[in-house]
């Protein structure tokens, strides 16, 4: 594992109270893998990725669990040079990221000379390679950002982030705001990148069907906690939790004649009071009396790849089933007060 | 899905829910409550308006009367003292009577240049951001011009060819004064008519007026009312400096004249203190005054300027 | 049976701003926005108009919603011209045309309660106040927040973007329109709040018999919603038929591709590369001839030569491609 997250706690100090965006999460990721992390947002993913890299917002502290990077416990005064360098982060939007003022040719340079101590001709060199990698011409090093179109901004904030040649990538909702054949190109050249490089990633979404394409294992994460992990085919195929079946159903799938889209009825906590016990359980339609009272803890990998934080995961199988049928869904207690 | 089941509740009429303007002007009353130095900076107007407003109680004495001695003399340069707060002028006028009812003078420049420079700021702001197009470039050059004029020099120029008067020189200043807040009006007026909620206006039949009554208005009067706390300052800056160079109207009783008479008199030769640093510390005080209410109302409509 | 809305030759080109040898030369270059759409809407009709980023869907949506005018042609809602539409008629067309918005935050004016939100259209059209509160009563029943005390005396902020969305909707049929253009309505929504809003859209529909048009870039949700589709790139229309027909065979290269792109839930989808070349063009100088030619890879000469007409097939299904359709 190359870098290990266990038990994450991150609380924002706001006007209004603390709000406890991670509490609690616990994955890894396997090296030379792709990672999804997913969930809708507010769940806590981008907060979590932010953490590990140590650039969380000001009021943003981390208040309990460790992460581990290649055997090494990391905390926000360690990540700092490890930043470009072994980790590298494309953050949300890295399209506004790029400095407007700079060519992109002279910010990846900089990177290359200020944190990566190459000389000023071999950094030029390496850029111009980096573009090559991420499939942009060299000779676009001399524009600013606003004469690229958003896929290649993107493109070149990718590329800015592998300048120093990292194990780990983060990649934050890269393909969100982009138009759909130019994120089917970067889903691509991000796994090719991955296979050349043999770079570890990963890839915070809370599109489903970008991990199903692209992700080798996938985490999901609700309402400040990692729910289920595991395996692509397995979570997505075989879901063990009730979130994640019910997310599944709430994707309609272009190639199915099926037209039905069942939504989940409610929505997710607030984190500035979070509800003790399981956090889905207003929403869940299999929520025993008990679940609000006692949440599950997830299973550990080292037991199972595939993992899932329900106390009914033994019956993960039949409640699978049930949860196809729409009229399921309409047994939460969310959906009776809504 | 089941539709949900018809409710037979009766909904009572709501007249005028959630008036729009309403919590805009609780906010703008709350704002000197949580900054200290606005708070302090009302206080200061709200002394200097009740010094106008009673000026005839606080000086009953006449500011250009000529005074006499017991002993039938002209009281020139009196010295501060029990019978003059503030001493004399040089042709005998009492000090400090001037300083009273030259609050008056002060604080009408002040709010009637206020009151003009906010109105014809947003009337041109809201017309040009809102129509575009041929509207808005004639106004935005008229607004150029007026910006590209040296400021003193135009209020001089413009008294001497209308007559030495405090409504010219309120003229004057509004003509010079208007384009700055009709610029930052007219840029907040375009980026909110972009707003997904002005087309909405647009889509469920809105006409033109209601927009820019209902839907635009609210969000730009309090920028309004930043350009118009600016206004004051500046009015009575430049009354005050207009008069101190002589073009004002000799028979005005003013701060501005006050420090005028007290230079042409050499009363800092004469170390008559008390003549011109009274009136000098009033138009400082208004002009900060008037600064920080400006920028608490700044503060909060406004608020990307507020520290992280 | 006459179309409700019928869309006939719409060109429509924004001016760009001018670099100074473009004025010196007197030269106005202008973003061909759209150029020569023509389609039929039949009352009921339920139509998606898809594309990326730049194809001139959102323009269309709002053309015929007379927000914008076009630059050339023209579009007849219930028989009239909406070019000619001034006062009375103008009001009320308006009456029957409404507007969802991608962004349930900015739809609404955050200055205003949902309440006054919800009654703006009724206001506008003249409608007496007494008959308010009924309608907008109805008007919420319609999109499941019959807890009306709940909602109308608050303000948008204070409320989830689902609701929000709910509530755009409720202001949109308060007047019972006969036609509804929805422009994104929930790309902006919460992954797991979208399937709610997306139900609710189809079973208003049903239940009021509107005529809509679903602009998206998101072919699975159009899927969910619409029986027929518009495909656009570029300012045209590359292709239109049924829904299925789209997805499951596309004709024109560019749908193929779209089609191929589109990630499903399913980890064994195909990876193969895409049957397109390069990005997108300038829009202020789109390729000659056909404007996907430069990405297409079945492009030969006479793409260059001429633009392909809309050319209806067997089923009603049109596409403009020079390429042999069998």
């Amino acid at each position: 594992m190359i870098l290990e997250v266990d038990g994450l706690q991150i609380h924002y100090h706001t006007a209004g109270g603390t709000v406890r965006a991670v509490d609690g999460a616990s994955f890894a990721i396997p090296e030379g893998r792709i990672v999804g992390l997913v969930g809708e947002s507010g769940c806590g993913k981008t907060t979590a990725v932010r953490a590990i890299m140590g650039v969380l917002a000001e009021n943003g502290r981390r208040a309990g669990g460790r992460v581990t990077f290649k055997g090494k416990p990391i905390d926000e005064a360690t990540t700092k040079p490890l930043l470009w360098r072994d980790i590298a982060y494309v953050p949300q939007s890295a399209m506004s990221s790029l400095d407007p003022v700079y060519t992109v040719g002279t910010q990846i340079v900089e990177v290359l000379t200020k944190r990566g101590r190459h000389g000023r001709a071999a950094a030029r060199a390496r850029a111009a390679e980096l573009f090559d990698l991420v499939g942009l011409s060299e000779s676009r090093l001399g524009d600013y950002p606003h004469q690229f179109s958003g896929g290649m901004r993107q493109r070149a904030a990718i590329a800015m982030a592998l300048a120093l040649e990292p194990s780990l990538l983060l990649a934050d909702e890269p393909v969100t705001a982009l138009d759909v054949i130019v994120q089917r190109q970067i889903l691509d050249t991000l796994r090719a990148l991955q296979q050349r490089l043999k770079l570890s990633m990963v890839l915070v979404t809370h599109d489903i069907s970008v991990v199903a394409y692209l992700c080798d294992e996938v985490v999901v994460m609700y309402a400040g906690q990692v729910i289920e992990s595991g395996p692509v085919r397995e979570v997505l195929g075989r879901p063990r939790h009730p979130y994640t079946m019910g997310l599944r159903n709430a994707f309609p799938d272009l190639m199915s004649d099926a037209l039905e889209l069942v939504p989940i009825a409610g929505s997710p906590p607030d984190l500035g009071d979070p509800p003790p016990g399981c956090r889905f359980t207003p929403r869940c339609p299999f929520a025993l009396a008990s679940c609000s009272t006692q949440a599950a803890a997830i299973g550990s990998r080292q037991d199972r790849a595939h993992v899932s934080a329900c106390l009914r995961d033994g019956e993960a199988d039949h409640l699978r089933t049930s949860a196809l049928d729409p009229v399921t869904w309409q047994r939460s207690s969310a959906y009776a007060t809504s | 899905m089941v539709d949900a089941p018809e409710t037979s509740v009766v909904v009572p009429p709501r007249r005028g829910r959630g008036q729009s303007i309403l919590p805009v002007l609780r906010r703008m009353a709350a704002m000197p409550l949580k900054d200290p130095f606005a708070f302090m900076g009302l206080l200061i107007y709200a002394q200097f308006v009740a010094v106008a407003l009673f000026a005839d109680q606080l000086a009953p004495v006449d500011p250009l009367e000529i005074l006499f001695t017991q002993a039938g003399k002209v009281a020139a340069n009196v010295a501060p003292g029990a019978e003059f707060p503030l001493g004399t002028t040089n042709l005998g006028r009492d000090i400090y009577a001037q300083l009273v009812h030259g609050t008056r003078s002060a604080l009408a420049v002040g709010l009637s240049a206020a009151i003009i420079v906010a109105t014809v700021g947003t009337v041109v702001g809201l017309v040009a951001g809102y129509f575009g197009g041929t509207i808005d470039a004639v106004l935005m050059r008229i607004a150029d011009m007026a910006l590209s004029l040296p400021f003193l020099p135009f209020v001089i120029v413009l008294t001497g060819f209308l007559g030495a008067s405090t409504s010219n020189i309120v003229l004057a200043v509004t003509l010079l004064l208007w384009p700055n807040s009709a610029r930052v009006i007219r840029s907040q007026v375009l980026s909110l008519r972009e707003r997904a909620y002005i087309e909405a206006a647009r889509v469920t039949g809105a006409s033109h007026r209601r927009i820019l009554f209902v839907h635009i208005a609210p969000n730009i009067l309090p920028l309004s009312f930043v350009y118009a706390a600016i206004a004051i300052g500046w009015a009575i800056i430049t009354e005050a400096s207009v008069n101190f160079l002589g073009f004002g109207d000799p028979t005005s009783v003013s701060w501005g004249m006050m420090l005028q008479d007290a230079f042409t008199s050499q009363a800092l030769s004469r170390g008559q203190y008390a003549w011109f640093v009274p009136p000098g510390i009033c138009i400082i005080l208004v002009v900060v005054a008037g600064f920080f209410i400006s920028r608490g109302y700044e503060e909060v409509f406004m608020p990307r300027l507020r520290g992280r | 049976m006459a179309a409700l809305v019928s869309v006939r030759d719409v060109v429509k080109h924004f001016p760009v701003a001018r670099s100074l040898g473009e004025v010196v030369r007197r030269e106005r270059p202008v973003v061909r926005a759209l150029d020569g759409v023509s389609f039929d809407v039949g009352a009921g009709d339920a139509v998606a108009i898809v594309g990326e980023s730049g194809c001139g869907k959102t323009t269309l949506g709002r053309l015929m919603l007379k927000l914008v005018e076009p630059t050339t042609g023209s579009i007849t809602f219930d028989g009239s011209a909406l070019g000619g539409l001034k006062g009375p008629a103008l009001g009320a067309f308006r009456r029957q045309a409404q507007l969802v918005f991608q962004n349930p935050f900015d739809a609404l004016n955050p200055r205003f309660t949902i309440y006054r939100a919800v009654a703006e259209p009724l206001v506008n059209a003249g409608i007496p106040e007494a008959e308010h509160a009924d309608r907008i009563a109805a008007a919420f029943r319609r999109v499941h927040l019959p807890d009306l005390d709940r909602y109308l005396d608050k303000y948008p902020h204070q409320l989830s973007g689902g609701q929000l969305q709910r509530v755009v909707l409720a202001r949109a049929l308060v007047l019972a329109p006969r036609f509804l253009v929805a422009d994104e309505p929930v790309s902006m929504l919460d992954v797991s709040v979208r399937a709610g809003i997306l139900a609710l859209m189809r079973e208003v529909r049903d239940a009021m018999g509107l005529t809509a048009i679903y602009i998206s870039h998101d072919l699975a949700l159009v899927r969910y919603l619409c029986d027929r589709t518009l495909v656009m790139y570029l300012g045209t229309i590359v292709e239109d038929g049924p829904t299925g027909e789209i997805v499951r065979r596309p004709r024109h290269p560019y749908t193929q591709a779209l089609v191929a792109a589109v990630p499903v839930p399913d980890p064994d989808q195909s990876r193969a590369p895409l049957p397109i070349k390069g990005n997108v063009p300038d829009a202020r100088e789109p390729p000659s001839g056909c404007r996907f030619r430069d990405r297409c890879p079945h492009a030969f000469a006479r793409c260059t030569d001429e633009p392909p007409p809309l050319r209806a097939l067997a089923d009603g299904h049109r596409v403009a491609c020079h390429l042999e359709i069998n």
